[in-house]
């Protein structure tokens, strides 16, 4: 696939993801009779966004710091795109696994330049190529790099900080990343734009990610397969962010899901998937006589008024024209809130339920008008998407039912060896 | 003959003992600082090695510096050896201390972090954990130097160098005429090259502070 490709070019073209495999892993600390991690076993595809979420002290961070060994595991194996990386030189892998942590963990005693530069100059990247690496970084991350390559750490806001982390995790262009709370310690508007930047970055990079959090909306925002873990690390479901929310496994999970699942699961689909009405329209160029024509003739009783660049601009009722007496100027209401099409529909709900006609004019690319979505859509269409998950997560169900009776069985049979 | 007369007359003794009471203090203070940052770096992680670092250390300054040069002059002589070995000795202390202070107060996440992208443990000390540590390192150094001016004043009585003498000499000629000139401006001496070797370091943390962690 991807990996070969980008193995058979010599150019520095950007690495994707690689698959990574836990085996049973455990940690045990000498003097305390419970594991910290309890044999893990997981199966993270390439390029796949995979989030650790669970209440703190479960062992999502332990579990994250043995895939680079941060941590030594105390047995399992772990397999990075099926090479054992179990027993390599830690420093070795460490450099081929990106890195970011909870407050950004830069050096403060380095540039934002300096600290980016670190690991591609281990790797003995030449100067030059380092130099191009880090204002590309940068770029990426959404920084400008005249302004930022020479500051230090501390002349950085909590945002900018972590977004110099995520640069220096991947400046090696690494396969893997591994990310540590990294949004933990910023304040939430930030965060919302972190994370919007991590779908982005991770849309053009498709990186193997995987991610610790306690936070389950992040989760579900981020994560391609949310693994729900509980003490000791035990995997209590590992699903699709959909699947989990209409289907967890048990009381642990659906608690940790919390209340308005439904109302999460608006977040997951985009404008785009549901079905977008058409609305009759007019333009602020039309001559008086065809809009009142309009609005009699038509069944709709209400027209939607568009500026001379097809945005949408004024709701038309019937009976508006009248009231102000036949003026545009003063007819209609303003339209104040559109979605566009990569809006979800979390968004496109708000906005109609704030909207005093019950819908709310969706837009393309350029503000353009395309159609309208309203609360009966909404309403049809999240109850397609619940059904459908639903269905989805029976299959499942099934499918994790007898995988473990296999596993019980297993331990039955492996308990009465012992 | 007034303070500023012998002065103007011994000036030429007088700058040749400062110059060695420099000299010697300064080259003692590279090796404690050296011997003292190694011992930090080798006793940091282990609470009990530090400790024991930290009490040895603290054990040599209670010696009273006249005893300890005393003890040594039997077993190395007359002269620079026994100056060294004390001034050496003396300077240690605040080195050790400031410098596992200074290790193990740098962020855990930090050398987590350096550890999480792949610095190999001798990349992490040099690269991450020194710098660090080096402001309070520094404190140290400046620390000791201020002591060890003081200190070698006392080498004189094992016939080592520097303004001591000047001190020894009055005190031992009391109510001769230049006694308490010579005592004043051995005392003087030793303060002010104090304030220029504190200058010299306020001046080096200027200069080897990264900025970024300047205060």
């Amino acid at each position: 696939m991807s990996e070969t490709a980008s193995e058979t070019v010599p150019e520095p073209k950007a690495t994707s993801g690689a698959a990574i495999q836990l085996e049973n892993l455990s940690k045990r600390y000498p003097g305390n009779p419970n594991p910290a991690v309890e044999n893990v076993s997981m199966e993270i595809k390439a390029g796949e966004t995979v989030i650790f979420v669970g209440p703190s002290g479960c062992g999502k961070s332990t579990t994250l710091k043995m895939i680079n060994r941060l941590i030594e595991p105390t047995s399992g194996r772990i397999r990075i795109d099926d090479e054992d990386v179990t027993d390599i030189d830690p420093v070795k892998l460490r450099r081929k696994i990106g890195y970011a942590i909870q407050s950004s963990g830069l050096f403060p005693h380095m540039t934002v330049a300096e600290n980016i530069a670190l690991v591609p100059k281990m790797v003995g990247w030449s100067k030059s190529r380092v130099k191009d690496r880090v204002e590309e970084m940068l770029d990426l991350v959404g920084l400008d790099p005249r302004e930022f390559h020479g500051r230090y750490p501390r002349a950085l806001s909590g945002g900018q900080q972590q977004r110099v982390g995520v640069a220096r995790a991947l400046a090696a262009d690494p396969p893997v990343l591994l990310m540590d709370e990294p949004f933990g310690a910023v304040d939430p508007i930030t965060r919302d734009h972190l994370q919007d930047e991590l779908i982005r970055l991770q849309h053009e990079l498709h990186k193997t990610i995987v991610f610790v959090t306690h936070d389950f909306d992040e989760a579900i925002k981020l994560g391609d397969r949310i693994a729900v873990l509980r003490e000791r690390s035990h995997i209590a479901q590992f699903d699709t962010p959909e699947a989990i929310l209409t289907n967890p496994t048990d009381d642990f999970v659906s608690g940790f899901v919390g209340a308005g699942a439904a109302l999460k699961r608006l977040n997951l689909t985009r404008v785009r998937e549901v079905e977008i009405a058409d609305f009759p329209t007019v333009t602020v160029d039309d001559p008086l006589q065809e809009i009142f024509n309009k609005l009699r003739s038509g069944s709709h009783n209400e027209l939607l008024m568009l500026d001379r660049r097809g945005r949408p601009y004024k709701w038309l009722r019937r009976g508006d024209l009248m009231r102000a007496r036949g003026s545009l100027a003063r007819a209609g209401q303003l339209v104040h809130d559109t979605v566009t099409r990569d809006a979800t529909l979390h968004d496109a709900l708000e906005a109609v339920l704030t909207d005093s006609g019950g819908r709310v004019a969706v837009t393309g690319r350029r503000g353009e008008f395309t159609g309208v979505v309203d609360m009966h859509t909404l309403m049809n269409s999240v109850h397609e998407l619940l059904e459908a998950d639903r269905l989805a997560a029976i299959e499942h169900q099934h499918d994790l039912e007898e995988l473990r009776v296999h596993q019980t069985s297993e331990e039955l049979e492996g308990g009465a060896g012992a | 003959m007034s303070f500023w007369e012998y002065v103007a007359n011994r000036h030429q003794q007088l700058l040749t003992d400062a110059f060695q009471h420099v000299s010697a203090v300064f080259q003692c203070m590279v090796i404690a600082t050296v011997l003292g940052v190694l011992i930090g770096v080798v006793s940091y992680r282990s609470g009990w090695g530090s400790s024991v670092a930290i009490t040895s250390t603290a054990t040599v300054l209670t010696i009273p510096s006249l005893a300890a040069i005393g003890l040594l002059i039997p077993l190395v002589g007359l002269g620079v050896a026994p100056t060294v070995i004390t001034l050496t000795l003396y300077g240690l202390l605040p080195v050790v201390r400031n410098s596992i202070v200074g290790l193990r107060g740098v962020d855990p996440a930090l050398v987590d972090a350096a550890k999480g992208i792949g610095m190999s443990r001798t990349a992490r000390l040099f690269k991450v954990e020194l710098p660090l540590a080096w402001p309070p390192i520094l404190t140290g150094i400046r620390v000791s130097t201020q002591m060890l001016m003081g200190i070698a004043a006392i080498a004189a009585y094992a016939s080592g160098p520097g303004l001591g003498n000047e001190i020894f000499r009055g005190i031992a000629s009391l109510g001769s005429a230049n006694a308490i000139n010579q005592v004043l401006a051995g005392t003087l001496g030793i303060v002010v090259l104090a304030l220029l070797f504190d200058a010299a370091y306020v001046l080096l943390g200027r200069l080897t502070i990264p900025r970024g962690i300047r205060v």
